[in-house]
């Protein structure tokens, strides 16, 4: 398929056909990193900036890495949100990123929506790196594309996704993308850490974490903040461990064969053992690996020019 | 001065007028009304194929003089509604400084005499700077021309301060507008709560955060014997409340704003800022209850809100831009949409939007009947026109119908007898 759209902002708005259009086209763009120069000419001239308001090393160094690959000019801005406060809006500062000529911008920004706020006042690719609680495009990417190679195929799979699914934008994510594509989802998290009607997005909900990942094919663990949001009520660290933290016990129980999935950093002993982290069913490591093809797939369809988007 | 306007279909809710004749207007009062009046006349104009009705009479409208005359004042606000055929317009207390005493009383009717373009009547706050803490002298603003109180903006949270206002109010017949929200409960939402906040990854605001007040606000008024008016209602339960106390015969009025009927939730899911206001856009649910409502009499006004923002406060971040959206330009074509689908009729829509604010504010405005105020528009209803930003007269450009198409324009709007705004002439003045 011919791919047509400026930004990639979420998978929402994304066809079942758009999404594997990414997937295969980071499926050709995985064997570059396994050459001995791991370049392909492919954005060539082309600058990519990595806009962020949030701080991130894993999600920031891994467009990076995906943008050189691809022969692009990087450049990092991270905006400290005591410099924001000097003054400058968002549009202003994606502006004047843009008058420096910058063809990409992948912006990462605590405020729900606002890499769609900045697409649209701007004539630059925009990929959201993450926006608040909204979406992170890429990560579920990363994710459906780990599975996919897991498995071979997503459709028909049961993905769990565990954990604060109510402040993630990894979970909301992953719904859109892996319920596009067939697969069966449920969500689990204590009741407080549900959002209200998410079940209206095609998911199963349960507040029983042995129940939910009974029989899955896989388990999204999020990372759990506990620090995150004054306003919500969270429930104690060990007890939520207990409760729904992922050991090898759990996992044994719920019929063992369970592809361990996480978007990072972890927090050992607070929603997955160290053991099942490094065990044999993590695949968490492969997906950081991952995430360098797919972010190139996402840059090369954004910004390929004219042959990309016609 | 004799001004004579021929052949247009008339409409005036005082009477159930609805038929085709000609209006005459001496000395800035309607003369008379009736088919084939010939007299020799200062002005004609033929009207046929025009609707002839009483100018809107908007009791919600923030004017935002004095304190932030960068996105509204007195003039440009009257200007714009001249534009949207209101004639009468309520301006809301929520200014800087609030207008909450004499002096800011007296100040804000000098404004209004200098610079206004239509009748700007005046609403206090119900406590000291709108804080919630301390009721301002309700008795005296009578006297000084106020025809009704609300802290618009925010609720009074304290509901024993509420209830001593609604006594207050009471004694002096004069009309408290609550703005239903309570803030606990509706704590930094940013769009309706569920699905849509869940999507969009934002905190809600919840249903019961508006109708758990417009409850509460009702049985306080009730008790105390005073009226109330339950302002920008959003929501089927609120409506549900209000025409349960109606039905008890307690003495409760309320409005909607054309946003909450014209729209649903899904409408924001793309982070349109100009979809943000506060309660917010509800379910398609919520939008046909209004529609009943309005066509039932239950809700009995619509009022625009018009919530006037820079864009400097809008281009922002989705949960950092303001709520509101401006409406004086647009809220006659919106209702009009209810008439093209056959909700209401043209008398019940004069009645929404001009006839009952004038008589729930207690102001001598909103008919046609001989001996009234000229305040009248002439409107082609069958004109279809496009919503962009640089159509609009308000200073501020944050309307949700940007990019609709809307039927409905006016071609004059006449106060006092006076033309005021005629379609056309618009920048060549």
């Amino acid at each position: 398929m011919n791919w047509k759209r400026k930004d990639l902002l979420g998978l929402e708005e994304l066809s079942r056909e758009e999404i594997v259009a990414i997937l295969d086209t980071a499926a050709s763009f995985k064997e570059v990193s396994t050459r001995e120069i791991k370049k392909v000419p492919a954005l060539r001239g082309k600058t990519v900036v990595n806009l962020f308001y949030e701080p991130s090393t894993r999600t920031r160094v891994s467009f990076e890495v995906a943008a050189k690959r691809l022969s692009a000019d990087v450049i990092n801005v991270a905006i400290e949100t005591s410099s924001v406060r000097k003054g400058e809006t968002l549009i202003d500062t994606g502006r004047n990123i843009e008058a420096l000529k910058a063809d990409v911008i992948v912006m990462r920004h605590s405020s729900s929506g606002a890499a769609a706020i900045l697409a649209k006042k701007v004539n630059a690719n925009v990929v959201n790196a993450g926006d608040g609680w909204h979406e992170h495009p890429t990560q579920a990417l990363l994710d459906m594309f780990t599975l996919k190679e897991k498995t071979g195929e997503i459709k028909g799979l049961k993905v769990c996704i565990i954990g604060d699914i109510a402040h993630s934008r990894v979970a909301r994510s992953n719904i859109w993308g892996l319920t596009k594509l067939g697969a069966e989802v449920i969500v689990c998290a204590p009741r407080m850490l549900i959002p209200p009607e998410i079940e209206k997005m095609g998911v199963k909900v349960s507040s029983n974490a042995d129940k939910a990942i009974r029989g899955v094919d896989a388990v999204n663990v999020l990372r759990m903040q506990f620090e995150r949001d004054e306003k919500t009520a969270f429930p104690q660290r060990l007890e939520y461990y207990k409760n729904f933290g992922i050991t090898k016990e759990r996992l044994h129980k719920a019929g063992g064969n369970i592809i361990v999935m996480h978007p990072g950093p972890i927090n050992r002993g607070v929603e997955i053992s160290s053991e099942v982290a490094d065990g044999p069913n993590s695949v968490i490591l492969e997906q950081v690996t991952n995430g360098i093809a797919v972010r190139m797939a996402v840059l090369f369809l954004v910004a390929g020019g004219e042959k990309n988007r016609t | 001065m004799r001004f004579l306007i021929k052949n247009s279909r008339i409409i005036d809710p005082s009477r159930n007028f609805d038929e085709p004749g000609d209006i005459l207007i001496e000395d800035g009062k309607v003369k008379d009304i009736g088919k084939n009046i010939n007299l020799e006349a200062d002005k004609i104009i033929e009207a046929s194929g025009k609707i002839a009705m009483p100018g809107l009479v908007d009791m919600h409208v923030h004017l935002r003089e004095p304190g932030r005359e960068d996105k509204e004042t007195v003039e440009s606000g009257t200007r714009a509604a001249a534009k949207g055929g209101v004639t009468s317009v309520l301006a809301m207390p929520n200014t800087e400084p609030a207008i909450d005493c004499a002096d800011s009383i007296e100040r804000i009717k000098r404004i209004s005499e200098e610079r206004a373009k239509i009748n700007v009547f005046i609403a206090a706050a119900i406590t000291k700077g709108r804080a919630g803490r301390e009721l301002t002298d309700i008795k005296k603003f009578k006297n000084l021309g106020v025809v009704a109180v609300t802290d618009d903006g925010s609720s009074v949270d304290d509901a024993s301060l509420m209830l001593q206002a609604f006594s207050a109010a009471g004694k002096e017949r004069i009309l408290v507008i609550c703005h239903c929200e309570d803030r606990k409960l509706s704590a930094a939402g940013q769009v309706n709560k569920g699905l849509t906040s869940t999507r969009m990854g934002l905190r809600g605001i919840c249903r019961e955060s508006e109708y758990s007040r417009v409850k509460r606000d009702i049985e306080l008024s009730a008790k105390a014997g005073s009226r109330v008016h339950i302002a920008h209602v959003s929501c089927r339960e609120s409506i549900e409340i209000i025409a349960k106390a109606k039905k008890k015969g307690i003495n409760v009025t309320a409005e909607t704003a054309p946003h909450y009927f014209s729209f649903n939730e899904n409408e924001v899911t793309g982070f349109d800022t100009n979809k943000k206001m506060n309660p917010p856009l509800r379910s398609q649910d919520d939008v046909l209850s209004l529609k009943q409502a309005l066509a039932e009499g239950v809700i009995d006004v619509v009022a625009s809100d018009h919530a006037p923002h820079t864009e400097n406060e809008k281009d922002v971040e989705f949960d950092k831009a303001a709520f509101g959206v401006t409406g004086l330009e647009t809220e006659l074509s919106a209702c009009i949409e209810l008439v093209e689908e056959g909700r209401l009729d043209w008398l019940k829509l004069s009645r929404l939007i001009a006839y009952n604010p004038a008589s729930i504010l207690g102001i001598n405005k909103g008919s046609l009947r001989p001996g009234s105020d000229a305040d009248i528009i002439l409107v082609d209803a069958d004109k279809k026109w496009q919503v962009a930003r640089g159509n609009f007269v308000s200073k501020s450009k944050n309307s949700c119908f940007i990019g609709s198409t809307l039927k409905g324009v006016v071609e004059y709007t006449i106060l006092d007898g006076r033309i005021i705004y005629e379609a056309g002439l618009q920048g060549k003045k």
